[in-house]
């Protein structure tokens, strides 16, 4: 600072005093008043430069020509342009031949995986190994509902499961067997299930609950409980539970059901918000080879 | 007479208040109508007992019945507030404590606008109220205006601050921050705001000295233009009189826009104007040196008033606002640096010759480290309206470590000094009961507001960066569910910060109601009102 400030009243004070409080009459400090004037300047030329003072039509310009909308336009213009040859392939690419083109299959897979994050992590998790609880599945196993081979897959993130908006969503609906089988023999189909999955059970119940499985849950879940990709019956031999295994879970999912509900992804069913053809398979790439695509 | 009028108005007010509580259309509005029929109840019955009493002799001196009250609620407010925030932040940190049992009421999106008002404008506003009625009769050597108007503006203003409070736990909002309260509750606000201008506008009419001192000129742009932001930005037509909901008169960009005018400014002449009128009185007082610079006090008052009115686009930038507004809102930030530490300068100079008193006198520490932060927060924010700082800034927790070092830093400590300042002054005590509460309060306050900002700094530029992550092909690197996880540890830091600062206001708290009770008393002085000079 140019000027030490005043300690042995070198400069006059103003004169005024309010409750005991003076007023030095010190100068404004240069660097302070340069500081100032150069943002002042600054200022000036910068909104020469860019879209700046409103006017009566419209607001001046600037110089530059800038704009914020058209520089996101041109960034997306620039991404698109370099991997349009890439996206093209992608929309018309034979799914089950992907892997032979490890330069698509890789592009495939990191646009999957972003596209993934952004849309599907919401439920199946970022890590993409879903939440049981919540009945949303994991897709880093081998288990899968409504078949994992990566045309099923691109089926089913097409059209959605159980959904209003696709006529040819995935379709199915277990009956809630309260409203059917009485407490006992929920209790007992509950066992059956225990020992077809391997868990700890009881025999004498669980082998009246196999005639009740047999008569009433076979037709879609299998004689050997080993489910159905067709109807989206879950094998009930693994140690893989969608909602759970234990026989707390496995009553309340007998009594009341379950239906599970995902949206159709393609932009058919999702107007202005779905994905485009090039995008769904990378999804289904992404999630086939997460670890159990089949 | 003039009690048989009170009598019939409150009886009026009763009788309307539960009319309204029965046709309630809404919850809040309903409690809301109990709660004024309740107070008006009350006056009304406080009032008929005392009719046909005699009347005090006018008093001549200071008015400071009223500027203890506010020393009271300020600090009551202050407590509350920082209870809150430092719960909401350990709900952002552990979200099992948006409770099961309590939700619609407890949950983080109805506890983050009590906070945000709690903290701004009841520990806040009570503060410049009170210190505000104070340094006006002190400056101008003169009682304040308006008989017992000041008390109206007191109670009004805490009456405005419970209906905006349950207002928020009940649902009730407009949805724009720091507007959140509806309709009825602003009008109310803007009758007690009218009435706290016409005290503060009487007492300068009424000064011995012929100048006005600055303090005085920050006060009153404050008054004036939170005045002016409240009215526009709540114009609104409510759907129903006997309702709570109302709706915007400003659609799409042009309410953003309103609400980001409002929004700024209320940073800029709540926070920083008002803040800075405290600042000129308290500091030199204090310190018992003169102000370093009358010129700079002119320039950079001026500068800053003109100049904080057109930065509110600066929090629009990259959205549906157009291009020449987002650069004007950003040149008038930029140039608004050095106006802003004309504040600093200022109040750090006139320090010059008396800096060994930051070794003896905690309160002065206080003041200093509330300046530091000032300086530091007028200077982020001007860098953060810099579009490129700000398309990683905005949208992240940076934002909220810049707002707290700004109100923890500045606007808390300046606040907890003057309350040091006031109170042996006002209950007329010798000296404060315990110095060194002040230096324990001084240091956690201190941590805690470090603790705050730093880990708000890393989080926030971690997160933008996580954000605008894309990999050579141009897709997205992160889902934002990894962004939040990424934030816990930093979360939990902030809110042991939070903890800290709480833990300084509650000794605060502690060592005022010592004073009061037990600090030796002064020995009686005539009532200073000694002519200005």
């Amino acid at each position: 600072m140019s000027k030490t400030p005043d300690t042995e009243h070198e400069v006059d004070t103003t004169g005024h005093v309010w409750d005991g409080i003076e007023e030095y009459n010190n100068p404004l400090p240069r660097w302070w008043l340069w500081t100032f004037y150069a943002t002042i300047a600054w200022g000036i030329i910068y909104t020469i430069a860019y879209p700046a003072w409103p006017l009566i039509e419209r607001a001046t310009p600037g110089l530059l020509g800038y704009s914020t909308r058209a520089e996101v336009a041109d960034e997306i213009a620039t991404v698109n342009e370099r991997n349009a040859g890439l996206t093209e392939r992608l929309a018309s690419v034979e799914l089950a031949a992907l892997g032979d083109d490890p330069e698509l299959m890789n592009f495939a897979v990191n646009g999957g995986a972003a596209i993934f994050r952004a849309n599907c992590s919401q439920c199946h998790g970022s890590g993409a190994a879903g939440v049981q609880a919540a009945g949303y599945p994991n897709l880093l196993d081998d288990d899968w509902l409504w078949g994992g081979t990566i045309d099923e897959i691109a089926y089913t993130v097409t059209h959605g499961i159980r959904n209003e908006q696709s006529p040819d969503t995935h379709w199915s609906e277990m009956p809630a067997f309260g409203e059917i089988l009485a407490e006992e023999e929920i209790a007992s189909v509950v066992q059956y299930v225990l020992q077809l999955s391997g868990q700890d059970h009881d025999a004498g119940l669980a082998s009246t609950g196999e005639t009740l499985y047999l008569e009433q849950c076979s037709a879609c879940h299998g004689d050997a409980g080993m489910g159905d990709t067709f109807q989206g019956a879950p094998n009930l031999v693994d140690a893989i539970w969608l909602y759970g295994g234990d026989p707390e879970t496995l009553t309340e999912t007998i009594t009341y059901s379950r239906f599970g509900v995902m949206p159709a992804w393609a932009e058919e069913w999702r107007p202005g918000q779905g994905l485009t053809e090039a995008e769904i398979n990378a999804v289904a790439a992404y999630v086939h080879q997460l670890g159990g695509g089949e | 007479m003039w009690d048989t009028v009170k009598l019939i108005a409150l009886a009026g007010i009763v009788l309307l208040a539960a009319i309204a509580a029965n046709y309630a259309r809404d919850v809040p509005y309903m409690v809301h109508a109990i709660i004024i029929m309740l107070v008006a109840g009350g006056m009304f019955l406080y009032t008929i007992r005392r009719v046909g009493d005699p009347k005090p002799e006018p008093d001549l001196g200071y008015m400071d019945d009223v500027i203890r009250a506010g020393v009271i609620a300020t600090a009551f407010w202050g407590v509350v507030g920082f209870l809150a925030g430092v719960f909401i932040a350990f709900q952002l940190a552990f979200p099992v404590l948006n409770f099961e049992w309590a939700q619609g009421y407890m949950n983080f999106g109805r506890l983050r606008p009590l906070h945000t008002s709690a903290v701004i404008f009841a520990f806040g506003g009570n503060a410049l109220i009170c210190s505000s009625f104070y340094i006006v009769q002190r400056t101008s050597a003169a009682r304040l205006w308006g008989g017992n108007l000041p008390w109206f503006v007191f109670w009004g203003y805490n009456l405005f601050i419970v209906l905006a409070a349950t207002g928020y736990l009940l649902g009730s909002t407009q949805g724009k921050e720091y507007a959140e309260p509806e309709w009825y509750v602003d009008l109310w606000l803007t009758i007690v705001w009218v009435a706290y201008l016409l005290v503060f506008l009487g007492t300068i009419m009424r000064r011995k000295e012929k100048h006005i001192y600055v303090a005085n000129w920050f006060l009153l742009s404050f008054i004036v233009t939170v005045a002016m932001l409240h009215i526009v930005n709540n114009l609104s037509i409510p759907v129903s009189i006997f309702g709570s909901k109302s709706v915007q008169v400003f659609s799409g960009v042009q309410d953003a826009m309103t609400q980001w005018w409002y929004g700024h400014n209320a940073v800029g002449f709540f926070l920083t104007a008002g803040f800075l009128g405290m600042m000129y009185y308290f500091v030199p007082k204090q310190a018992e040196r003169p102000v370093f610079s009358y010129k700079l006090s002119i320039i950079h008052f001026w500068a800053l008033i003109f100049l904080y009115i057109w930065a509110g686009p600066h929090h629009l930038h990259y959205t549906a606002l157009p291009d020449w507004a987002s650069t004007l809102g950003m040149v008038f930030s930029v140039v608004l640096w050095m106006p802003s530490w004309g504040g600093m300068i200022n109040g750090l100079m006139t320090l010059s010759g008396a800096w060994d008193k930051l070794r003896t006198d905690p309160i002065i520490r206080m003041m200093v480290v509330s300046i530091g932060f000032y300086g530091m927060s007028t200077f982020e924010g001007p860098m953060m309206s810099i579009k490129a700082v700000n398309s990683l800034s905005h949208y992240t927790d940076w934002t909220i470590g810049h707002v707290h070092s700004g109100a923890l830093g500045w606007n808390g400590m300046i606040t907890f000094g003057a309350l040091y300042f006031l109170v042996p002054r006002l209950w007329n005590r010798e000296r404060l009961y315990s110095l060194a509460m002040v230096n324990w309060h001084f240091w956690l306050a201190t941590i805690g507001i470090v603790l705050y900002a730093a880990s708000m700094w890393v989080t926030g530029i971690m997160e933008g960066l996580m954000w605008r992550e894309v990999d050579a092909q141009g897709f997205l690197v992160n889902s934002f569910a990894d962004t939040v996880a990424a934030k816990f540890p930093m979360y939990v830091v902030r809110a042991l910060g939070g903890v800290l600062y709480l833990a300084g206001a509650i000794i605060m708290c502690y060592n005022l109601w010592m004073t009061i009770r037990k600090a030796p008393a002064k020995e009686a002085e005539a009532p200073a009102m000694a002519p200005a000079e």
